[in-house]
């Protein structure tokens, strides 16, 4: 799974931080860091992350390209 | 545009960020024809904003930055391959490796890539980078994890200064040299320039503005230092050029469009015009590459290399692309965008470059956190924020609503009324790096001019 983060929409609520502290982080006060790829142990976290996020920024899906995509 | 919107043959030259949204949009509008992306890089489309921040600093891997999907797209890849030109008379595009690609509508989302230092002798030292690509970010990534004595960062952008701030947290001394007086003057104008200056020296960056890198010098094929236009040099063993960007529209020379070094000048629904001012009707732009207008801005043409507008013109284009006329929407998205650096979290509405006055409307400086606001001819431009981006929403309503400026009371945090000062923003040409938003005027095209001139 891979996600992305609309961070022009991000208002560093950080519930994702929150709920899953290994995939994202803060950098300094607001500032979201977080991998892109989501370890398969940690996305059940991601999936609740998605869900609780106020303003909706976080995307996640299977990778897009060739392949499926 | 074919008797059937949602049939026919629709090509998309460019497969990052645009270029996927756009086809995944398509899809999701239900087209139902061929789809065909075009892409120069080999890889998968992906996100480049984790590039200079995240992967340089380990927490992302360079190769593993993939987008998500949004939903099937159900096309036919074409990646690795470089599109060379259209024939816009037969309607396809050309490909480097022979093939032919035909359409009934073509979208452009070819973006832009990194200028290259200007000398090449000094660009092919071993040690001289520029960040743009995965690739890119693999192999700075790989230079600072050996651990040089110093890296060179030429420009003071937005690229320029996160790969700065991603050095010095690495523990690795940084030598940032911009040809203007501060960084992201370019962008953000004097005062937030001037606090930028002020956060990179006290994360210990060795900033040097108003000066030029004169020579990247060698020995034996390897980078070994820089010497500067005051007389100074230093010595440096990784050199990172980040001299803006370059839009890819070369490849459209032959193509009858209005495209040229500030990229692809389309309407306001993404129509791209031909040389002579013509909108096409068969034939779209969208992100990097755009050149497009914007009434918040005196319908002066935007270029934005931003992300949000990526996806936003993305979305505009492909509606536009299976919609017959009446039904067609704008591109209206106020510009907005984002950066990480010491620390900090920088975001900005509007456009800040298109100003006369700025305010401090919320913090200070010295808190490192705050709002800036942007005002030309009285009126509320942009807004950008340090540390207090849930302020930025209140502001982003005043730009679009064409609110007064300097904003009123309720928009600052009750400590009664600030001066403004002037903006300061510089000319583009001053700088090292190139503008992540550039207001180019009216005009379709600047060869157009010259013709009329004649």
């Amino acid at each position: 799974m891979r996600i992305v983060v609309d961070l022009n929409r991000c208002q560093g609520y950080a519930q994702c931080v929150f709920l899953a502290p290994e995939v994202f982080e803060l950098h300094g006060e607001e500032a979201l860091m977080y991998d892109p790829a989501v370890p398969d142990g940690q996305l059940e976290r991601v999936a609740r992350a998605v869900a609780a996020c106020p303003v909706g920024a976080v995307l996640a899906g299977e990778r897009a390209g060739p392949g499926g995509g | 545009m074919a008797a059937d919107p949602l049939g026919g043959r629709i090509a998309v030259v460019g497969a990052s960020l645009a270029g996927l949204r756009a086809a995944e949009a398509l899809r999701e509008k239900g087209f139902a024809g061929e789809l065909t992306l075009i892409g120069d890089e080999p890889h998968a489309p992906y996100d480049r904003p984790p590039l200079s921040k995240q992967v340089l600093l380990g927490r992302a891997r360079a190769h593993e930055v993939t987008l998500p999907r949004v939903r099937e797209v159900d096309a036919r890849w074409r990646l690795g391959v470089r599109a060379e030109g259209v024939d816009p008379i037969g309607k396809r595009v050309l490909l480097a490796d022979g093939g032919r690609v035909p359409y009934d509508r073509l979208l452009i989302a070819t973006g832009t890539r990194a200028r290259p230092w200007p000398v090449p002798g000094q660009a092919a030292l071993d040690g001289v980078l520029t960040l743009r690509t995965s690739d890119d970010a693999a192999a700075l990534v790989e230079r600072l994890d050996a651990g040089p004595r110093r890296v060179l960062v030429i420009g003071a952008g937005f690229t320029g200064s996160e790969i700065a701030s991603a050095c010095r947290e690495r523990g690795l001394a940084v030598t940032v040299a911009e040809r203007g007086p501060a960084p992201l003057v370019g962008a953000l104008g004097g005062v937030l320039g001037a606090f930028a200056g002020t956060v990179q020296r006290s994360h210990g960056v060795d900033l040097r503005c108003g000066v030029t890198v004169t020579a990247l010098t060698g020995r034996g094929g390897r980078l070994t230092g820089a010497e500067f236009s005051d007389g100074t040099r230093i010595g440096a063993e990784v050199a990172v050029v980040c001299l803006g960007a370059l839009r890819n529209t070369e490849w459209l020379a032959a193509s009858g469009l209005a495209a040229g070094p500030r990229g692809v000048a389309c309407d306001a629904g993404c129509r791209a015009f031909d040389m002579y001012g013509i909108v096409t009707d068969d034939v779209f732009v969208a992100g990097d590459v755009a050149r497009f207008p914007h009434p918040l801005f005196e319908y002066q043409m935007l270029s934005l290399e931003h992300w949000g507008n990526a996806v936003a013109q993305a979305g505009v284009a492909a509606h536009n692309m299976v919609s017959p006329g009446p039904a067609r929407r704008p591109h209206l998205t106020v510009p907005a965008f984002w950066s990480a650096q010491f620390g900090l979290n920088i975001k900005s509405v509007g456009v800040p470059t298109f100003s006369d006055r700025i305010v401090i409307a919320q913090g200070s400086p010295e808190e490192g956190r705050l709002v800036a606001v942007y005002g030309y001819r009285g009126r509320i431009t942009a807004a950008v924020s340090v540390n207090r981006a849930k302020s930025l929403e209140h502001y982003l309503r005043l730009i679009e609503s064409g609110a007064p400026f300097p904003p009123g009371p309720g928009a600052a945090d009750g400590r009664g009324p600030r001066p403004s000062v002037p903006s300061d923003v510089p000319d583009p040409r001053l700088l090292s790096h190139g503008p992540t938003v550039a207001l180019t005027g009216h005009l379709p095209d600047r060869g157009l001019t010259l013709l009329r001139q004649d």
